[in-house]
């Protein structure tokens, strides 16, 4: 049953806000920008047909507060809540208190983010649906035993984690067997000693991984995918620089893959645009499922470009229950697009955040280029939230067009008035390995240790 | 007594402690040495100490935990 709506309440700041607006505004919706006392200026309450104060610059008493956006939202008269991605956008009890409030909310439903945002849940849903996962124990492993049984199975390397570590604490990686039962007496020791807990549990170590993932847009029955996007350019596990399709990817593995999404997807009934992360090993053609995000995400546009459609739009129009407007033999890839993540930081002093006033500023365009940004010119980027300025977006008939295409684009880009992390995009697009699409997501760490100096205006 | 004002580095949020259940770095009445922590600036979801620029005795707070600061706004001061 597909619900009439008039007016679109938005729950975030930013790029995606004004993203947000644009599609709302092609549907013939009227918008309400949320917003935080420090962003009574920003672009988004500048295009939004009203706007209203949710609360002090901290996001943690405004854009995270789930009552406050709440109340906001069923006093402002909307009668739709688009999270956007980040703040409240994966929290279950936010899209609960929404539907509770009478509203519509522009994304899965609770019980699907709820699954997707836990783990151990996510992981057997997609077992479940026979997603590959990073092959291992599947839980703890209680004897030097059931741990050889483990690694006969998957081979070396492995890596061997404590089973109440975390973030990346408590791990070994062991190379043969000799090593291996070495390691095990070793690391449950340790583990105990660490977290009171000697538990250990076993995965295949992927020594050189690169990340994909998977772009679907399901309507609580079908489920389509909008094929790929690689973001191995990654720096403190922030996607820097992401591009569709896959250059590496073989026809094949790509079928596969997509299907496997779609798979999931299906399994559980998805509503919304969605995203499906994945690491490919690219010495095996294996892929491995990561974790699924429920809302929309920052780089979907390089998949616009490729497939020609709304994203954005069309998330919205399945959350108020219409139909999937396309099967998924109307979606092609046609040709590779790239976006370049224009932050306000220092790349040649450590990326440190470099807020302030927006003295000039110049815009690219031309043929194949898009810019989907937070700025003007005299506004003063406030210094309470995430860097990302803007997103340069180019699309060319294949991937070595694109990345000339970017680099003409970064040219014409000029952001004065602070510093930005256009040099490093600049670097990047002349980078013999980058344009060979040699790298995994370790590369661009690596990479910048020698080339930070050359990223500066 | 010569007096010091300690000198917010960034815009951003102003912490007093290291995080929200630990005890505040520094309070009123403390002596801190040069180069002390005495708080933290959120900037942009990353976060910078905020240092004593000499040896004295903390006389005042201008800014409590949380508040949002503007770069050079006074921070706290030192008798020196």
């Amino acid at each position: 049953m597909t619900r009439q709506i008039k007016t679109l309440f938005i729950a975030n700041r930013g790029e995606i806000a004004v993203r947000i607006i644009r599609a709302a505004r092609e549907l013939g919706l009227k918008t309400i920008q949320a917003h935080s006392l420090a962003d009574a200026d920003s672009l988004a309450v500048r295009l939004a047909d009203e706007a209203v104060n949710i609360g002090p610059p901290s996001a943690a008493k405004s854009y995270l507060n789930v009552d406050a956006v709440v109340a906001a939202a069923v006093a402002s008269g909307a009668d739709a809540v688009h999270p956007g991605y980040g703040f409240l956008a994966e929290n279950a009890r936010f899209a609960e208190a929404v539907e509770a409030a009478g509203l519509v909310f522009v994304g899965p439903t609770p019980q699907q983010i709820r699954m997707m945002g836990d783990k151990v849940s996510a992981l057997e849903a997609a077992i479940h649906a026979g997603v590959p996962t990073v092959p291992g124990s599947k839980g703890r492993v209680e004897t030097p035993e059931a741990a050889g049984v483990v690694v006969d199975r998957i081979g070396f390397p492995v890596m061997i984690k404590a089973s109440a570590g975390g973030g990346g604490r408590g791990i070994r990686v062991a190379t043969s067997r000799d090593e291996f039962d070495r390691l095990m007496p070793q690391a449950s020791a340790e583990a105990l000693a660490a977290f009171g807990d000697g538990g250990l549990y076993i995965e295949k170590f992927i020594v050189s991984s690169r990340h994909v993932e998977v772009q679907v847009l399901g309507d609580g029955h079908d489920v389509v995918h909008f094929y790929e996007r690689e973001c191995s350019l990654q720096r403190r596990r922030q996607k820097v620089w992401e591009e569709a399709p896959a250059a590496m990817l073989p026809a094949d593995v790509r079928a596969k893959l997509c299907q496997s999404a779609v798979d999931l997807a299906k399994a559980v009934k998805y509503r919304g645009a969605g995203t499906i992360e994945y690491l490919y090993d690219d010495t095996t053609r294996d892929f491995y499922f990561l974790e699924m995000n429920t809302r929309i995400q920052v780089e979907h546009p390089v998949t616009e470009m490729i497939t020609g459609f709304d994203l954005v739009r069309e998330m919205i129009r399945v959350s108020v229950g219409e139909k999937l407007r396309m099967k998924q033999s109307d979606i092609v890839i046609r040709g590779h697009a790239i976006e370049c993540r224009i932050n306000a930081e220092d790349p040649t002093k450590n990326f440190m955040p470099a807020p302030g006033l927006i003295e000039s500023l110049v815009v690219p365009g031309g043929a194949g280029v898009r810019f989907d940004s937070l700025l003007y010119q005299g506004y003063t980027v406030p210094p309470f939230y995430d860097s990302l300025l803007g997103k340069l977006i180019v699309w060319d008939e294949d991937r070595s067009a694109a990345i000339t295409r970017m680099a003409r684009a970064l040219s014409e880009l000029k952001i004065g008035g602070v510093k930005t992390t256009r040099g490093l995009h600049l670097a990047l697009a002349s980078d013999p390995d980058v344009q060979a699409a040699r790298f995994d997501t370790q590369f661009l760490e690596h990479w910048l240790e020698k080339h930070s100096e050359q990223c500066g205006e | 007594m010569a007096t010091k004002d300690v000198l917010s580095p960034l815009p951003g949020t102003f912490y007093r402690k290291p995080s929200p259940d630990a005890p505040v770095y520094k309070s009123e009445g403390d002596t801190v040495k040069k180069g002390e922590v005495i708080g933290l600036i959120e900037v942009m979801k990353s976060f910078h100490e905020v240092h004593a620029d000499a040896d004295g005795t903390i006389t005042a707070f201008h800014a409590d935990n949380e508040d949002a600061v503007m770069a050079g706004q006074p921070l706290a001061t030192l008798a020196i």
